[in-house]
């Protein structure tokens, strides 16, 4: 009976460490596969459809679900229509991937930051260049200078600003995560607490219902939304550069990425030989008088 | 309801050693108990210490196995940085404040209205058949429908009537979505509750003469109530998380205030202080329930337990 006690514990304890052991073996997964096969391929050489992708021989390019014209199309990022779409393919060709060597995945914007491995080779996303945020992931060099402007209602209080100081008293809005929402509480500094939506579609509700008065989003997507999508909107103004370098959207990749030198040269030869100039003029012409808040 | 008092439950080896004839000298206690409660102790002892270097054990491999991961060194500046959870703490205490307040209006609007779906449900008699029903399409309705799609509706679909004299206040009509499908809920705790009260408790209170209400009143809802406690509970800690969902109409609450430090620095820690934040408030919730659930079972217990 005892013995019997004895004999199961022991045999209890040793399943216990067995496990512990297993788990112990299981755990350590080869983050280091990738960026010791990436490194050895040499950070110089962007021989052209021979990168060291999460595929090889196609691109993988990430951006969230659903994708907002005017940046995508029809929620159709591998249409090739709308901005970013058009950037993306334009980069992936320099990079020597043709139309059909490019995979799209849908990742939402707070994930595709994660550590560990990434499934996708770069993201676009209208995610804003800045110091801080470089600390988490790559950019590439920037491929669109961003202008915040205000959209309101129009006839509303907020829709007569014509300056920042007149819209420290109205309930302002914003995507959160975006920097729409830092230039309210850096430069609008307004006396009410700004309303942080999880979507720029509930911010659009939001704004149609009352329940804030004026809503802050990147220049193009405001003319979208007040063309398209909130008729009764107008847009209220921009605003200017803060100071140092313009706010640029960057193409985000892995930390420490093989890729990134690769993929900032391509943003940079297309924006050299006006690739960019031109798709901004076809897929964002409208976004280019908006008066100027000061 | 209780016993007649005896003596208190005294000591669990009464019945053992107690030589009935021990008269009125003070009692000692034999060679043989002292042995038996020696032997105990010494077990007790064993078995907390083997537990205490199990668990350290067990500490010291999970906390191995983390740190030595290859992603270790990214991971831990990605979640646990000092600097962005000294940043984020003021703001998503600010943010739970915000939680806080939900949480207590909306946990005794949910009590309440939660009772009173419970009692129209559990209702007899054939005048009250409309009221049964529509209790009973309120909670089937109420508990089946997500709770974002009520929030989606109530928060952001409400003010789309432009209705006179109704709010457009997020945080209200937020908690007015919470209280709608949490009343559901709790009003399937408290029928469960009611259901389970023996049918003789209610023969025998109506055999004294009590009233139908009556006999709800002072027998069933007494007994009903003491028992949905710890899945009361469960609601109320699930209804303190869902408060932040009110953020959908724009609202900051705390997580959507590490949200905000997170979207800007591309950083995850501020969401461990908002989760941390939520976990401080739920352990002493807990303890307190348990305190009262202890409490009440102590009382009923009187008389011994067997």
């Amino acid at each position: 009976m005892r013995l019997d006690r004895h004999a199961l514990r022991r045999a209890a304890s040793g399943a216990t460490v067995a496990l512990l052991a297993l788990a112990v073996g299981c755990a350590p997964q080869p983050e280091e596969k990738a960026s010791g096969s990436t490194s050895a391929t040499g950070a110089g050489s962007c021989a052209k459809g021979a990168l060291a992708t999460r595929t090889s021989g196609r691109l993988t390019i990430a951006t969230d679900q659903p994708a907002y014209e005017p940046w995508f199309k029809d929620d159709e990022p591998a249409g090739g229509k709308g901005f970013e779409s058009a950037v993306a393919y334009a980069v992936a060709e320099r990079l020597g991937y043709g139309k059909d060597a490019v995979v799209w995945q849908s990742v939402p914007f707070n994930k595709a930051y994660a550590p560990g491995e990434k499934t996708f080779d770069f993201d676009i996303n209208q995610v804003s260049i800045s110091a801080e945020r470089r600390r988490a992931v790559d950019f590439s060099s920037g491929y669109y200078d961003v202008r915040q402007a205000v959209i309101a209602l129009k006839g509303s209080r907020a829709a007569e600003a014509k300056s920042i100081a007149d819209l420290k008293d109205v309930t302002l809005g914003a995507q959160v995560g975006s920097t729409s929402l830092d230039y309210i509480t850096d430069v609008v500094k307004p006396k009410r607490q700004p309303a942080a939506f999880a979507k720029n579609d509930q911010a659009k509700s939001a704004l149609k219902n009352g329940q804030v008065d004026a809503v802050v989003t990147d220049l193009p997507t405001a003319f979208y939304i007040t063309a398209a999508e909130v008729t009764d909107a107008k847009i209220v103004g921009q605003f200017e550069h803060q100071g140092g370098t313009p706010e640029q959207f960057g193409l985000v990749l892995d930390k420490g990425s093989a890729l990134t030198p690769c993929v900032s040269s391509a943003v940079d030869a297309l924006r050299k030989d006006g690739t960019l100039a031109r798709l901004e003029q076809q897929w964002l012409s409208d976004a280019v008088d908006a008066p100027v808040l000061t | 309801m209780t016993f007649t008092e005896r003596e208190p439950a005294g000591s669990p080896d009464a019945g053992g050693t107690a030589d009935g004839a021990a008269g009125d000298d003070t009692y000692v206690p034999s060679e043989r108990r002292i042995a038996r409660e020696r032997h105990r102790r010494g077990r007790a002892r064993r078995a907390t210490a083997v537990a205490a270097l199990s668990t350290l054990v067990t500490g010291v491999v999970l906390y191995l196995i983390v740190v030595h991961a290859p992603g270790w060194p990214r991971t831990r500046e990605t979640f646990f940085d000092a600097g962005y959870a000294r940043e984020a703490l003021p703001k998503v205490l600010d943010g739970l404040w915000l939680n806080l307040r939900l949480l207590l209006v909306c946990g005794i609007a949910v009590l309440v209205l939660g009772m009173l779906i419970a009692v129209a449900r559990t209702l007899r008699g054939p005048v009250f058949f409309p009221l049964r029903v529509l209790a009973t399409a309120y909670t089937d309705f109420f508990r089946g429908l997500p709770l974002i799609i009520t929030l989606m509706i109530v928060v952001l679909g409400v003010p789309a009537l432009r209705l006179q004299g109704v709010t457009v206040d997020p945080v209200l009509l937020g908690g007015t979505a919470l209280t709608l499908t949490y009343s559901a809920y709790v009003a399937e705790v408290f029928r469960a509750g009611i259901e389970s009260v023996h049918p003789s408790q209610r023969a025998a209170a109506r055999s004294l003469g009590l009233t139908h209400r009556q006999a709800l009143r002072h027998v069933v809802l007494p007994q009903a109530v003491r028992r949905q406690v710890p899945p009361l509970l469960n609601d109320l800690v699930s209804l303190q998380k869902d408060t932040g969902l009110v953020s959908i109409g724009g609202a900051v609450d705390a997580v959507r205030a590490a949200d905000i430090i997170a979207g800007r620095s591309l950083n995850y820690t501020p969401y461990i202080v908002a989760g941390l934040a939520f976990v401080a408030l739920t352990i002493p919730m807990t303890r307190f329930t348990d305190w009262v659930t202890a409490r009440m079972d102590r009382r009923r217990a009187q008389g011994g337990n067997l």
